[in-house]
């Protein structure tokens, strides 16, 4: 018995828009109140998720069907399973998070803000649990909408609407292609089969012939890799986290980014296992050249929201490796990664957002000698900075030894590389703290800042926790990941026979 | 005897009724309510009709696909009544003769779906042509009025000559001009090489054409759609499109099945030009009325890919995506209505700036509107491509579903702009809008709500469209 609990925390924040909508758009108190209630449900109902998951299986969970659109085979089809149980909880606390770290921060249209944040929340679950390629596909695109209003219409006044457009033309134009790729592997469904249906589990079952998986995997992988953002399909990512506002920056690069690697680890691997493997060498190539060269450009920002957006390139270059390596360890890091980056990042931006709302800047020479007026914010800043560095005892230093040890045992040469990220990364993320943080108090404004509220302290602890969690005791997040990254290596060398 | 065509009969002498009418009345009003009152009278006929077959010695023929067709003109033409009632009181310039000519251009539009027969087609065209023509002159004081007027009664009289030719070049070479019996006609004798009969195919292939508003027979689209009256604009873009459309399929499904191989290579060029240039001109309008002309020739293409692709999901495809193109553009053009006034007429799309948070619920109407042509999931315009181009990549024509693809991204990026303006800038000017009658509210209201549900709940619709071809081939 599930209780239809997937479908219970998708659409409860559809609930949610459809009580906001009642609400007199001047009692911004009410709407953030309520928006607050709703996400927060919204995460203590996930939690059974995490604690009811069968660690031990590699099948779907707590899986949910009904037909939706007969003529096509389309069904609401959901389920989690190792993979996605982490992103989509990962979703439901940062969501919760972000509401309360935008309550000072959004004064202008609170209502409509508030229910594009929910409509988003609702499309971010819905891609981690689809199991029916249409029904993924539609929560897909959706979820495109209110991103897109959220930094057009709340972000900073300069590029925000050439950031929002360019965010949803070059992410639709990857999704249109997979559109293409979907209808072709759906009609080969049915001329193997002769059932018409959208099903991603029976499509699993199939064997495709290698030339007509090249084709497809490279329609999934150019999607996906524009999410990521894989080298050179990043340069949408720095204008739109700049420009959006805090709030749209950490859930874009706590949340969104996950949907390319998820993407090529729910469809591209398992569906197209040849070709999978064929593209190795591409694939490790481009994040190893993300990693350095998101690294290299990430020093040389002078504005720090810039740099931990070219950050998150670098971060997610890792990521891409350790799938890649087709090894347990290899893609349970970059499965954790994914999760820690979430944390890191995530907190990076809100962190950097707490600095933007007290002084409406965010150039890095502005700054200066911070410490010494903040000192509690000092000691979060630090933590999540040696967290996103990969300082052992922290989570981000589990994430990527297991990466490198994976990559390691795939190919020696890529790991040596990809290990240098790692010193790029302390270069740059502790050049900005020291820069910002450190030293003396060159600008006269900064003597009179003041330290975190309590509300932002909340905001930041939950994240905090989780990153010495994780770091200090990775076991139950990894244990619950291993049986469906063994389950997919073991098809994806199975199915990988067929050649030419 | 009369029976099958008794909508049409209810329709005309409505029509003919409020001529007589108006010399009477001084309250015009009352004669929008009553074509209106027509209309519905006719739609029930229309929908409770049971007899299929030949009528009129083989002239006329009732199948599922009329009475879609019949149920998608009707519908288009109340919606279009109602926002005329809103319109006309606006401009005030409110006359019999406008609803009488919109009832004579449906009579036209139903006419030529239920063609079995080459001239019925024509003469269905002709009626509806005229009276489109004069509808489109209607604000006679408008300079750019009598312009579009002038230039789709010159075009189109020109275009409608190549279709004659087609059809006199057709009896030539078959000696009927009865749809069935060209197409036994063809297989018998064996004609699938006859160049008179490729040459009349050729002709009545530029002939509709030009209605449907494909590349290269578009350019009249956006001039004439600018200026003509905004409700005119409406129904012209909808109710027309989809006449042609059912006349274009009827006769290239009945009469030249065979000679399928020659057609299907010219639609694609045709098809590929007709998205390609309507998507990328779009994005250089500055009126929106001009910009949704555009928009509406490249919805034409995409139209064509179904008939490309052919088959049961191709054709039925289009049915779904006229269906749901038509309630999206009239909500579309019902919003550029409600924007203006007589005085300020607000077609500027940077007029349009600050709408979204001026007036909040023509702002999420217009932008479900434009989500919905842009083809973004969950809503009727994405269904209706998707099924189309289902259809093409079943049938094979990957590249076309990928051009198709591609210009539907260009797309996003015009009617993105729209949202943008709404959302995101501040309003450059005073926006005064006329006062909202239940009539607008109501076309808003029906328009939007079946715009998202048709998207959401789609099988209804693609069952009716599906049944619709049963009978077709």
């Amino acid at each position: 018995m599930n209780y239809l609990i997937l479908s219970t925390i998708t659409f409860l924040p559809i609930l949610g828009v459809v009580i906001l909508l009642f609400i007199d758009k001047e009692n911004h108190r009410l709407l953030k109140g309520i928006t607050l209630i709703i996400t927060i449900i919204d995460l203590i109902l996930s939690l059974p998720l995490f604690f009811s998951f069968d660690g031990s299986s590699s099948a779907m969970q707590f899986v949910e069907k009904v037909l939706w659109i007969e003529q096509y085979g389309i069904s609401y089809h959901v389920g989690i399973d190792g993979i996605s149980l982490f992103l989509v909880l990962l979703t439901t606390l940062l969501s919760a998070i972000s509401v309360l770290a935008c309550w000072a921060d959004i004064q202008k249209r609170v209502k409509e803000f508030m229910i594009c944040l929910l409509f988003l929340e609702t499309g971010m679950i819905g891609v981690f649990i689809s199991l029916d390629l249409f029904l993924f596909y539609c929560f897909w695109e959706v979820m495109l909408i209110p991103m897109y209003l959220l930094i057009g219409i709340w972000g900073s006044p300069a590029r925000r609407i050439y950031a929002a457009i360019k965010f949803f033309l070059y992410t639709m134009f990857g999704s249109l292609l997979m559109l293409v790729a979907i209808l072709v592997l759906y009609f080969y469904n049915f001329k193997i089969t002769g059932i018409y249906t959208f099903n991603l589990l029976d499509f699993y079952k199939l064997t495709i012939p290698y030339h007509i998986q090249i084709w497809l995997f490279m329609a999934f992988a150019l999607a996906f890799a524009i999410k990521v953002p894989m080298f050179p399909f990043h340069t949408w990512l720095p204008d739109a986290h700049t420009e959006a506002p805090t709030v749209g920056s950490v859930l874009l690069a706590a949340v969104l980014l996950k949907m390319g690697t998820y993407g090529f680890l729910r469809f591209n691997l398992p569906l197209f296992p040849s070709a999978s493997l064929d593209f190795i060498p591409i694939i490790s190539i481009l994040a190893i050249i993300g990693i350095i060269y998101g690294a290299l450009v990430a020093m040389v920002q002078k504005d720090v929201k810039r740099l931990v957006a070219f950050s998150s390139v670098s971060h997610l270059g890792f990521v891409m490796l350790g799938i890649f390596t087709f090894t347990i360890q290899g893609m349970s890091g970059g499965i954790l990664q994914m999760l820690n980056h979430g944390f890191s990042t995530g907190a990076l931006f809100l962190i950097v957002g707490m600095l933007y709302e007290r002084r409406h800047t965010r150039l890095i020479e502005e700054f200066g000698g911070i410490s010494k007026v903040m000192p509690i914010y000092a000691t979060f800043f630090m933590i999540v900075t040696l967290s996103s560095i990969g300082l052992p005892g922290l989570n981000g230093f589990v994430g990527e030894f297991l990466i490198l040890l994976g990559t390691f045992k795939a190919n020696t040469t890529y790991a040596v590389l990809a290990a240098t990220g790692v010193i790029l990364s302390a270069v740059y993320m502790l050049w900005m703290f020291q820069q910002v943080m450190f030293g003396e108090i060159t600008k006269e404004e900064n003597r009179k800042l003041k330290d975190l509220s309590l509300r932002e302290i909340i905001v930041l602890i939950p994240i905090i926790l989780f990153i010495i969690q994780i770091g200090v005791y990775p076991k139950p997040f990894l244990s619950r990941m291993e049986p469906t990254v063994k389950n997919l290596i073991t098809h994806v060398y199975n199915k990988a026979d067929v050649r030419r | 005897m009369l029976q099958p065509i008794i909508p049409e009969l209810i329709i005309l002498i409505t029509a003919l009724s409020i001529l007589l009418l108006d010399l009477v009345l001084k309250e015009k009003d009352i004669l929008g309510y009553l074509s209106l009152f027509g209309v519905l009278v006719a739609l029930l006929f229309a929908v409770s009709t049971t007899q299929y077959g030949s009528f009129f010695s083989s002239m006329l023929v009732i199948d599922p696909f009329v009475i879609f067709f019949d149920l998608l003109f009707l519908l288009a033409v109340s919606i279009t009544i109602l926002l005329s009632l809103h319109y006309l009181a606006v401009e005030e310039k409110v006359h019999g003769e406008y609803y009488s000519l919109l009832l004579l251009a449906t009579l036209g539009m139903m006419l030529m779906v239920k063609a079995s027969d080459l001239i019925i087609v024509f003469l269905g065209i002709e009626t509806l042509s005229l009276a489109i023509y004069i509808l489109a002159g209607y604000l006679r004081e408008e300079v750019k009025s009598n312009e579009s007027a002038m230039k789709y009664f010159l075009l189109g009289a020109f275009s409608t000559a190549f279709l004659l030719y087609g059809i006199a070049l057709i009896y030539g070479a078959t000696g009927s001009t009865n749809l069935n019996t060209i197409a036994s006609y063809i297989s018998q004798e064996n004609l699938l090489t006859n160049p008179l009969l490729l040459v009349a195919m050729g002709l009545i292939l530029i002939g509709f054409g030009f209605k449907v508003s494909m590349v290269p027979f578009h350019m009249w689209t956006p001039d004439v759609y600018e200026g003509a009256p905004t409700s005119i604009t409406a129904f012209m873009s909808v109710g027309v499109k989809a006449a042609a459309f059912s006349a274009f399929l009827r006769v290239f499904l009945s009469s030249f099945p065979s000679l399928r191989a020659n057609w299907v290579e010219i639609l694609w060029i045709l098809s590929v030009l007709t998205m390609t240039v309507g998507n990328i001109i779009a994005i250089s309008q500055e009126n929106i009325k001009r910009m949704l002309a555009y928009s509406s020739i490249a919805h034409a293409g995409y139209l064509l890919i179904g008939m490309i692709a052919g088959g049961e999901l191709g054709i039925s495809g289009m049915l779904y995506y006229l269906l749901a193109y038509t309630l999206m553009n009239l909500g579309a053009f019902g919003v550029v209505i409600a924007y203006g006034t007589k005085q300020q007429e607000n077609v500027l799309i940077k007029d349009y700036g600050g709408m979204g948070f001026k007036y909040p619920l023509l702002g999420f109407c217009m932008s479900v509107f434009m989500f919905s042509l842009a083809g973004i999931p969950p809503l009727s315009g994405f269904v209706g491509k998707f099924y189309l181009f289902s259809s093409a990549i079943k049938e094979g024509y990957i590249w076309l579903t990928i051009i198709g693809v591609l210009n539907s991204l260009i797309s996003v990026y015009y009617y993105l702009r729209i949202t943008v303006l709404m959302y995101m800038r501040e309003p450059e000017k005073e926006v005064t809008l006329s006062l909202a009658s239940p009539a607008l509210a109501t076309v808003l209201t029906i328009t939007t709500f079946f715009t998202v549900q048709m998207g959401i709940f789609p099988s209804a619709y693609l069952e009716l469209a599906r049944a619709s071809i049963q009978m077709l081939r």
